[in-house]
Order: structure tokens, then C-alpha cells, then sequence
């Protein structure tokens, strides 16, 4: 492998973390952030998920890109996410039934997660196997990164309690203090999303939209 | 004369300051909050110097401290309300007028200044930041925000609401005259659905404890859901006004809900205080008197509507449309809030739609969701979101007219 290509690579693997986000600069995936961020665990399990599926159905569409034609493309990357979803979701059920009861139909909407398709699209039909495989764990860490952030702030201010341990005091209940209700519907992930987007955006320029 | 030297005082020493706060000057980052105290202490000595507008001395200052006055009714008559409520919970039959006033001043006073210091606070640094002068929009809805919240709800609360309506709905748009809501609205909408328990119910809306030493402590059983809620839990059927208690048990009459000798939120309780704003409002073009008159228009012919198919399910249908009035935040909302001319439609024909929806959605999210009494509030965010489009259909309605008036001229 030459220099030039890990460079490529690593910049494969790094930019969606931050720089090429897919939630907060590429806008895909935003349902799944409202849905499945209310509690800490969720998010990462939801996060894991779709990293693995994104990974692995990056590979396999690369290895077959020569040979999928082009009008039927679509389909083929659905049959290939929906297996791999189902795959994820039966190790769930087998292995943490607590957490597939709460992400429900959340894991099997995996498939209609816009990061997927566009994974596949952009990346996938046009690179080798290896970057595809680095395009698809990368993303799907920044997808994560989002989701975990997200999920942090709203278990804390919305329960009191991180990865179910409680975090603020009772004393603090006592004086008066009370757990905000708006944290666990959906508008306040959007909120709080857009607060990631402001942060980021002020301190990367080259991000702003003129 | 003494006046008029001291004013000549008050000149100079601004004057001496300036140099400070001038580009290079030592304090110049602080120059927003120079210019804000000159405005604020003399009327500002530019004129826009450029566009046809009429130049006079009205500027957004005047405006707003005109609305301030026009809600100074309501203040007052909440500050009474407050400590009344009070005496009546605590079982008195006695009503001392000075010292029912003081209480009342003591409850609602740390409100105001909560309100006034977190919003101005959050507006000079945001001043500071953009480098601009600091606007004056917050004078008024630093006084909206606790006239239209319980009198219970913690200062905490208060503080928290306020802070996240400033930044989110006003800030991060370009801060005064930018906002699509109204501030003072999503400073209690955020309270209603962040801490539910604290904003509705029966024991939020009266003080329950002595301030000061003034008053006396209310007994732990007493519990008084404001009429709506009353109403709106009520189980007994074709029953309207008088079925409602207040807070000492005793009957509401038309009277007393216009007066507004009943719990709620301490500002909005009177009609005939918020009738007196509204005089003042359109008496000084602060407010158009279109939004007004059909939001009532609205309101009543939902009510009316309501009340021809009253049904047991929804026992708020039963009331008579006149009362629906004079209940709850109705007249308020559209008295102050509808009115907001940053918000509302601006199309003189888009008035007249905005108003009618505001009021027609009050009641009839009032009547037909149990669970939220209090449709003002949401009626009037949700039309603030649809005004700009009611607006562009408006005016695109006109440009398909004189189109059409061209193409019939041309033939």
C-alpha cells in the first residue's frame, strides 16, 4: 500500500467523526437521534448496531459493485442492509433482550436510515472492499458520536441518571429540584443537536454556510 | 429649573464618559451598554438617514414602553389578586386591602426581577458579542413572562425557561424583532411541557405560604384547580359555570371570572384589566385592532359551535360562549400576545385570518383536549409558526389579481 493511499484512507476513516459528519453536517439519520436518545444505553446499543451494518454491508455491496446493474442497484443494497439487520437484530434478542425491547422497531428501521443508502451510493459502489469497510466503521462512529452526546444530556437532565445509575442526588430532589420533562420528547434532541451543529460550526469556518 | 440642571448634568457626565467607550477606547467592548443607557436615559440624537420612512421621534423604546403601561392594569390587579386568593385559601373572612397588596407585591416582585435578570443578562452579552446596540424587546416580555406563569412556580424554573426562550427563540434568530414565536409564550410553553407537575393542577396556582410574616399558612388539604381545570375534569353532565367552586368553596359568578377574583396565572385572570390594556394598545396604534376583533369573532363561533354540540365528553362545551371569553388565558393571549407585531401577519387581509385562527384554535383546543386546558398559549405559537405563509398566500393572491386585471385590460 502506498503512502498516498493511507493517507486516503485514514482521511476515509477520521472525516466522519467530525469534519464530514453525517448527523450534523451531512443532516441523514436525524429520526433515528430523536427516537432512540432518551436513555444513555439505547443510543450505544442503537450506535453499535448500525456501525456493524454499515461495515459490513459496505463490503459486501464493494465486492459485488462490478457486478450489480446499475438499474436494479437500489434493491440489491436493500436485500443486503435488510439481512444484515435482521442478523443484528436476532443477536439482540438472543443476547440483550432488556435493550431490543427499548429500541423496538428501531433496529429493524436501521434498513430506511438514510446513512446506509447513502453510504452504499456514495461510497461503496465506486470504492475496493478495504476503504469501503473504513467508510462504513467511520461513519457509523460519527453517527455514534452524535447519538452518545445526545443521549448523555438527555438521560442526565431528563432522568437524573446515567446508564441507569443515578447521578443527581436525592438531596438535590429535596431542595426542590425537579427532572425536565421536555428532555425526553423528541423536540429537545432536535434542540440539542442543533446546539452540537452551533458548536461545531463556530469553531470549524469552513463548515459555515455563507 | 433644578430638573432641567440636572438633566444638563446627566448630559455631561455621559458626555465625559464617551471617549471611553469609543473605538479604542479603554471600554470599548462595553460601548452597547453606553449607547443602551443613553437611549434609554435621552432620546437618541440619529435619525435613519436614508429610505422614505416618516422620521419622527417614535422609536422601539416608546413602543415598548407603551405596551408596558398597557399592562401595568393587569400587574396591579394580579398583585391584589394574588394576596385575595391567598387570604381566601387560608379560611379569612377578613380582607385588610394594604396588607393583602404588600403580600401580593412580595410574591410577585421576585418573579419580575428573575424574569428582567436572567432575559437582560442573556441580551447584553449577546450585544456584546454581535457588537450591537442592545435592543430593547425584552422590556416587555420580561414583565409578559411572569404575569402569564402560576404564582407557584419555582424562581429556578422561572430562570431556566427564560434563559432557554432568550437564546433559542429570539438569539439564535438575530435577537429583537427576528423571533418567529413569542418569547414570553415559549418561556411558559417550555415550563408546561418541561415541568408539567408545577404548571398545572391545584395547588400551583395559589400561594400558599406567608411571606415575610404576611399571610398565613394554607391547610394541607386545600387544593383549587383554576375554573378551567375545574371544568375540564368536571364529571357533571349539562353542567356550565356553576359547577365551579373557588378557592374557599363558595360559587363563581360572570362577574367574578370578568373581574378575575379567581386562581390562575396571576396577570390574566381579569378581563376587564386586560379590556383597559387593550383600550391603551389601540389608542396608541400599538396594536391592531383587526387581530383583536377576529380572534373574538373566532372565539365566540367556536364556543358558540361547541356549545350547540355540547357533549358529556368534553364538559367545557357546556359553558356558554360568552363566558369562554373571560376564562382562562383567552383574553390575554389575544390582548397582548396575538398582537405581537413581530409575529403576527403583516398583510392587512392576512390580519384578519391570523386573528380568527388564533382565536377559533384557543377554544377549541380549550374544549376538545381535557388534557390542555390552556389552548391560548398553543393556538398562538402554532399561528406565529403559519404567519408568514398566511402572509405569502396573501400576497400572492394579490399578484394573481393584477395579473389577471392586466391581461383584461390588454384585451
Amino acid at each position: 500500500m502506498t503512502m498516498a493511499e493511507k493517507m486516503k484512507n485514514s482521511m476515509v476513516f477520521f472525516n466522519p467523526f467530525a469534519k464530514d459528519n453525517p448527523v450534523v453536517v451531512q443532516i441523514l439519520g436525524i429520526c433515528s437521534v430523536l427516537a432512540v436518545t432518551t436513555k444513555l444505553e439505547p443510543a450505544v446499543v442503537m450506535g453499535l448496531s448500525v456501525i456493524v451494518v454499515l461495515a459490513f454491508s459496505n463490503v459486501i455491496i464493494s465486492l459485488l459493485r462490478n457486478t450489480i446493474p446499475t438499474n436494479i442497484r437500489i434493491i440489491v443494497q436493500l436485500v443486503v442492509v435488510a439481512g444484515l439487520v435482521v442478523v443484528v437484530n436476532e443477536m439482540l434478542k438472543a443476547f440483550a433482550y432488556d435493550v431490543s425491547k427499548q429500541l423496538s422497531v428501531f433496529i429493524g428501521l436501521i434498513i430506511t436510515n438514510c446513512i446506509l443508502m447513502g453510504r452504499l451510493e456514495a461510497f461503496a459502489m465506486s470504492n475496493r472492499p478495504w476503504p469501503a469497510f473504513l467508510d462504513g466503521i467511520g461513519n457509523g462512529i460519527g453517527y455514534s458520536i452524535i447519538l452518545i452526546i445526545v443521549g448523555f444530556f438527555r438521560e442526565l437532565l431528563g432522568n437524573g441518571t446515567l446508564w441507569g445509575a443515578r447521578i443527581v442526588p436525592e438531596s438535590w430532589y429535596e431542595a426542590g429540584y425537579v427532572n425536565n420533562g421536555m428532555m425526553i420528547l423528541p423536540p429537545m434532541a432536535l434542540i440539542l443537536v442543533a446546539c452540537i451543529i452551533w458548536v461545531q460550526r463556530s469553531y470549524n469556518k469552513e463548515l459555515q454556510e455563507p | 429649573m433644578e430638573k432641567a440642571n440636572e438633566m444638563k448634568a446627566l448630559r455631561k457626565m455621559l458626555d465625559k464618559a464617551r471617549p471611553h467607550f469609543e473605538e479604542g477606547g479603554r471600554l470599548s467592548s462595553l460601548k452597547s451598554v453606553y449607547d443602551g443607557m443613553e437611549t434609554f436615559l435621552f432620546t437618541p440624537n440619529t435619525t435613519s438617514a436614508s429610505g422614505s420612512q416618516i422620521h419622527d421621534s417614535m422609536d422601539s423604546k416608546r413602543a415598548m414602553i407603551t405596551v408596558v403601561v398597557a399592562l401595568l392594569p393587569c400587574l396591579l390587579f394580579g398583585i391584589y389578586n394574588t394576596g385575595y386568593q391567598h387570604w381566601l385559601a387560608c379560611g379569612s373572612n377578613t380582607f385588610p386591602f394594604w396588607e393583602i397588596v404588600l403580600y401580593g407585591f412580595l410574591a410577585v416582585l421576585p418573579r419580575i426581577v428573575v424574569a428582567y435578570v436572567v432575559g437582560l443578562g442573556i441580551e447584553f452579552i449577546a450585544a456584546q458579542l454581535r457588537h450591537e446596540e442592545i435592543q430593547e424587546g425584552f422590556l416587555v416580555t420580561g414583565l409578559l413572562i411572569p404575569l402569564i406563569c402560576p404564582i407557584e412556580t419555582p424562581l429556578w424554573m422561572l430562570a431556566v425557561a427564560t434563559a432557554f426562550s432568550v437564546i433559542f427563540v429570539k438569539e439564535v434568530f438575530g435577537g429583537t424583532g427576528y423571533n418567529v414565536f413569542n418569547v414570553a409564550l415559549v418561556t411558559r410553553a417550555f415550563l408546561f411541557f418541561a415541568y408539567p407537575a408545577h404548571m398545572s393542577g391545584d395547588r400551583v396556582f395559589v400561594s400558599t405560604q406567608p411571606i415575610c410574616g404576611i399571610g398565613g399558612t394554607v391547610p394541607d388539604t386545600f387544593t383549587t384547580a383554576t375554573p378551567l381545570g375545574q371544568l375540564a375534569t368536571s364529571t357533571v353532565e349539562g353542567g356550565g359555570l356553576d359547577q365551579i367552586t373557588n378557592v374557599a368553596g363558595g360559587t363563581v359568578s360572570t362577574w367574578d371570572i370578568f373581574l378575575g377574583l379567581i386562581p390562575g396565572s396571576f396577570g390574566e385572570t381579569s378581563t376587564l384589566c386586560i379590556c383597559i390594556g387593550a383600550v391603551i394598545l389601540l389608542a396608541t396604534g400599538m396594536a391592531s385592532w383587526k387581530i383583536m376583533l377576529s380572534a373574538v369573532a373566532g372565539g365566540l363561533g367556536m364556543a358558540a359551535l361547541a356549545h350547540v354540540c355540547a357533549t358529556p365528553l368534553y364538559p367545557i362545551s357546556y359553558i356558554n360562549p360568552f363566558d369562554q371569553l373571560f376564562l382562562g388565558g383567552f383574553a390575554f393571549a389575544i390582548v397582548y400576545m396575538a398582537t405581537d407585531p413581530v409575529t403576527a401577519s403583516r398583510t392587512e387581509a392576512g390580519k384578519w385570518i391570523y386573528g380568527f385562527l388564533v382565536g377559533a384554535i384557543a377554544i377549541l383546543i380549550r374544549t376538545y383536549n381535557n388534557g390542555y386546558p390552556e389552548g391560548a398559549m398553543l393556538a398562538v405559537l402554532l399561528m406565529n409558526a403559519l404567519a408568514p405563509l398566511i402572509d405569502y398566500c396573501v400576497v400572492q393572491s394579490n399578484v394573481a389579481r393584477r395579473k389577471k386585471r392586466l391581461k383584461a385590460v390588454a384585451n
